[in-house]
């Protein structure tokens, strides 16, 4: 294997409170290839935060310190948030739970995507607009230059999640994140989706990090998987080996969730106080 | 007697009709699911039982009585709504003392303090949440103050409108065995609103299978097992949730 | 366990200790904004002043002593002295009372009046919307001094008619903001579960919507009292106000504009008392908006 694309090593994300500093993430550490990752977990076990410190978005008055965090060869905490910018979208980018709220609704479609074009790299105009109906037709928008002129509040949940992920691949990113992708859509539109990104990641090569509260969707998606609880990761395994994960938690994640075909009049609990979880 | 009986109820939103011609019964005791993606029409028939889509025709009547449109004081000791998003449902500046103290001081119903306190210990709250407001609780704390509301009328019909999709798995666990427990400790009846057939499995009896407002099947919770819907809609339906609940096996070699 | 231990807990065992816990949590945030403590502290010291004028300012704020007109800031006039030679500071102090009587009754009668107003258009809609919105826009789009002038003039002057008409004046803004705040919860789950429940409208309108609008209310007022507080004072200024000899701080910067370039200090301290008290509110109000917000902070 070549070397990693993401390395991550003591990384820490923390809150102030009123009574003291929380540490949301504690001590997160993996490598990533390029490969597709899983972070499962519950609301609260810092996964979306693990996601964010990654892009270095810690949210104020958060702040992310790692031991090292190199993603191909360069040291993310030692840029400039200037650099940074540089970095998001062009070389790794994260798509977001809602369409809705990370496109702007008074810019058409291909404007916008032009826009984050042409704002890392050097392309005309027409060649931009060119570039954009392509990789729309990329994400499987059949009448692409048609969808380049509607506005966001135009399009359903699906097809603006694929806009959204169109905007994100459009400078082929070597890393894309992805917090929740569909949580927001119905069930048959979700497979949709996540094959995309699936057939999009695999063709491109690129790294994918997925993550969800949802550890069967990850585990049909990804190759490896981190299930995170009160921000640590207590468990770390291949997809294929989930149904024999050993931790309490995991266990019980994966008890609690109803089967098509459940003969059980009540579903397990988890029982939190078996390995100190909040 | 049904629980819950619609003739050929269409309902309307500002004109625009979202449900056509729905029709079916839930016996008394029965759980029942409306199934189907979002836009189907199956929260807005909810709606309309409970009085607050007062834009439709047909017949709709709830424990024997046939319901006008709109809210309806004496209704709400029969019927009850539990509501998807625990967040919004609670009212931001009350403690769950008082929301639950205000259904009993509408229908004027005397002994507060017991009739609180009991409410919280069915829903498994423990008394010491009475006094707290809806921010210094969690998503599934904050889904049994709800229905711990719903609840202390003693309705016999529970509407639920995807009481568990803004939870995590391990707290919805827990409020499904709540509402199991509930259902058989009250005789409730259930109509519940879902995308999600595993529950439905776990928690009903029957459902209808609804796609653009109608319903286009009402099949048994059996069917569940092996997927044999009659319809093309409901097959489709199966089969992309039955994606998200098999074994990663297949796909990863 | 120690009172604050009490207020602080998580799980409080009474209505009155939540509703104490809360107000503490409003207390505490105010006090550890350095902006809102010193707005407060300036609010509470024009209270005092207004409460104790005559233990404050040893002078009549009416007495003449025309021997001593205009003269400037000394050990024995703290402020100097007008054209009739009446000590400047004690009619700053006893002015104070007027601003505040101004102040609080306005509030008293145009906040509640443009909320009820406001949440009554926004809960039903339709055409009690339509003809509520018309009335307050209709107030809205007429300059509120103009407005209040034209009153005042109407009623005959006098610190009362003055009171009534910016009152009358302010109640159209309140009515909006509420307006707009009621169209946010209207349609929420909790309303709706209010009306499952069999609550009637008044019962929603005052128990539920109020309340919510209640606290931006109060924010918008504290932010309106300078405006309050200046057009109380241009009312005095153009002689409409409080008639003399009253000690009103608008009606002396009217009285000290003839003096402005030889005695300064007869508009001007006036106009101090104006600006500081204007600015207390305005600190006060800023403060009160990050403090009420409940999910600040609540999450402990």
């Amino acid at each position: 294997m070549s070397a990693p694309l993401l390395e991550v090593d003591g990384l820490r994300v923390t809150f102030p409170t009123p009574q003291g500093p929380v540490d949301v993430v504690k001590d997160l550490s993996f490598t990533l290839s390029r490969e597709r990752l899983g972070i499962v977990g519950e609301s609260g076990s810092g996964k979306s935060m693990t996601g964010r410190a990654l892009l270095r978005l810690t949210p104020r008055p958060g702040i992310a310190t790692a031991r090292k965090m190199v993603f191909e060869g360069v040291d993310l905490m030692a840029q400039t948030p200037r650099q940074m910018r540089g970095m998001r979208g062009a070389r790794m980018s994260m798509i977001m739970q809602d369409p809705k709220f990370s496109l702007n609704p008074v810019m058409r479609i291909g404007r916008q995507l032009t826009e984050a074009l042409r704002a890392h790299t050097r392309i005309g105009k027409r060649a931009a607009m060119a570039r954009v109906i392509e990789m729309l037709e990329d994400v499987r928008i059949h009448d692409a230059a048609r969808v380049a002129r509607m506005y966001p509040h135009q399009l359903s949940g699906g097809m603006g999640q694929r806009v959204m992920i169109a905007m994100m691949l459009i400078l082929r990113p070597s890393l894309l994140i992805a917090d929740e992708p569909t949580s927001a859509l119905d069930v048959s539109v979700q497979a949709q989706v996540l094959d995309l990104i699936d057939a999009l990641v695999r063709d491109n090569g690129m790294g994918l990090i997925l993550i969800s509260h949802d550890l069967q969707l990850v585990a049909r998606y990804c190759d490896r998987i981190l299930v995170m609880n009160g921000g640590e990761v207590v468990e770390s395994c291949a997809a294929r080996d989930l149904h024999k994960a050993s931790h309490p938690y995991t266990r019980g994640l994966l008890a609690a969730v109803p089967k098509m075909d459940d003969d059980r009049t009540e579903l397990p609990v988890l029982d939190r106080s078996t390995w100190g979880g909040t | 007697m049904t629980a819950i009986s619609l003739k050929n109820v269409s309902i309307a939103y500002d004109r625009i009709a979202v449900v056509h011609n729905a029709s079916f019964d839930v016996a008394l005791g029965e759980s029942f699911a409306l199934v189907g993606e979002s836009g189907s029409g199956k929260s807005t028939i909810l709606r309309a039982i409970c009085g607050l889509a007062t834009e439709w025709n047909g017949e709709i009547s709830v424990m024997g009585r046939a319901r006008g449109h709109g809210p309806d004081r004496a209704l709400a000791p029969i019927c009850q709504m539990v509501f998807q998003d625990p967040y919004a449902s609670l009212h931001p500046r009350k403690t769950v003392d008082a929301v639950l103290g205000e259904a009993l001081a509408i229908h004027g119903l005397g002994d507060q303090d017991n009739r609180i306190n009991a409410a919280l210990d069915e829903v498994g709250l423990d008394r010491r949440y009475r006094f707290r407001f809806p921010h210094q609780m969690s998503g599934g704390q904050r889904q049994r103050v709800a229905i711990a509301r719903a609840l202390i009328l003693r309705p016999k019909v529970m509407l639920l409108d995807e009481p568990t999709s803004a939870l995590d798995v391990s707290v919805q666990a827990e409020i499904l065995n709540l509402l199991v427990r509930l259902r058989a400790d009250h005789g409730l009846s259930y109509l519940m609103v879902t995308h999600n057939l595993p529950v439905v499995g776990f928690l009903c009896d029957r459902m209808a299978v609804m796609q653009h407002g109608r319903i286009v099947e009402i099949a048994p919770a059996k069917v569940l097992k092996t997927g044999a819907f009659a319809h093309d809609y409901s097959r489709q339906l199966y089969a992309a949730s039955m994606g998200d609940t098999q074994e990663s096996e297949d796909r990863n070699e | 366990m120690s009172v604050f231990t009490w207020l602080n807990s998580d799980a409080p065992g009474s209505r009155m200790q939540a509703n104490l816990a809360n107000s503490w949590r409003v207390a505490r945030s105010l006090l550890g904004n350095p902006l809102a403590l010193a707005g407060g502290i300036i609010i509470l010291a024009l209270v005092l002043t207004a409460a104790f004028a005559p233990y404050i300012a040893l002078q009549s704020p009416i007495g003449q002593d025309l021997q001593a007109r205009l003269l400037p800031p000394s050990a024995a006039h703290w402020m100097g002295t007008d054209e009739l030679g009446r000590d400047i500071f004690a009619r700053v102090v006893y002015g104070a009372r007027i601003t505040l009587m101004i102040v609080a009754l306005v509030a008293v009668i145009s906040a509640p009046l443009g909320l009820v107003i406001g949440v009554v258009s926004g809960y039903f809609g339709g055409w009690i919307d339509r003809i509520l919105m018309g009335i307050t826009d209709i107030f809205l789009s007429m300059p509120k001094l103009i407005l209040a002038l034209a009153f005042v003039a109407a009623l005959g002057p006098g610190i009362e008619n003055a009171i009534i008409a910016i009152a009358i004046t302010t109640w159209p803004a309140y009515a909006r903001v509420a307006r707009a705040e009621t169209l946010t919860y209207r349609n929420s789950e909790f309303i709706a579960a209010t009306r499952l429940l069999g609550g009637s409208h008044p019962r929603i309108i005052f128990r539920h919507l109020l309340p919510l609008c209640t606290s931006s209310m109060i924010i918008r007022v504290t932010l309106d009292m300078a405006g309050i507080i200046l057009t109380a004072a241009g009312l005095g200024f153009l002689g409409l106000g409080a008639q003399p000899p009253m000690a009103e701080w608008g009606a002396m910067i009217a009285r000290g504009r003839a003096f402005i370039l030889d005695q300064w200090w007869v508009a001007t301290m006036p106009g101090f008392a104006i600006i500081i008290v204007s600015l207390g509110f305005c600190f006060l109000g800023d403060g009160l908006r990050d403090a009420l917000d409940p999910k600040k902070g609540g999450k402990a």
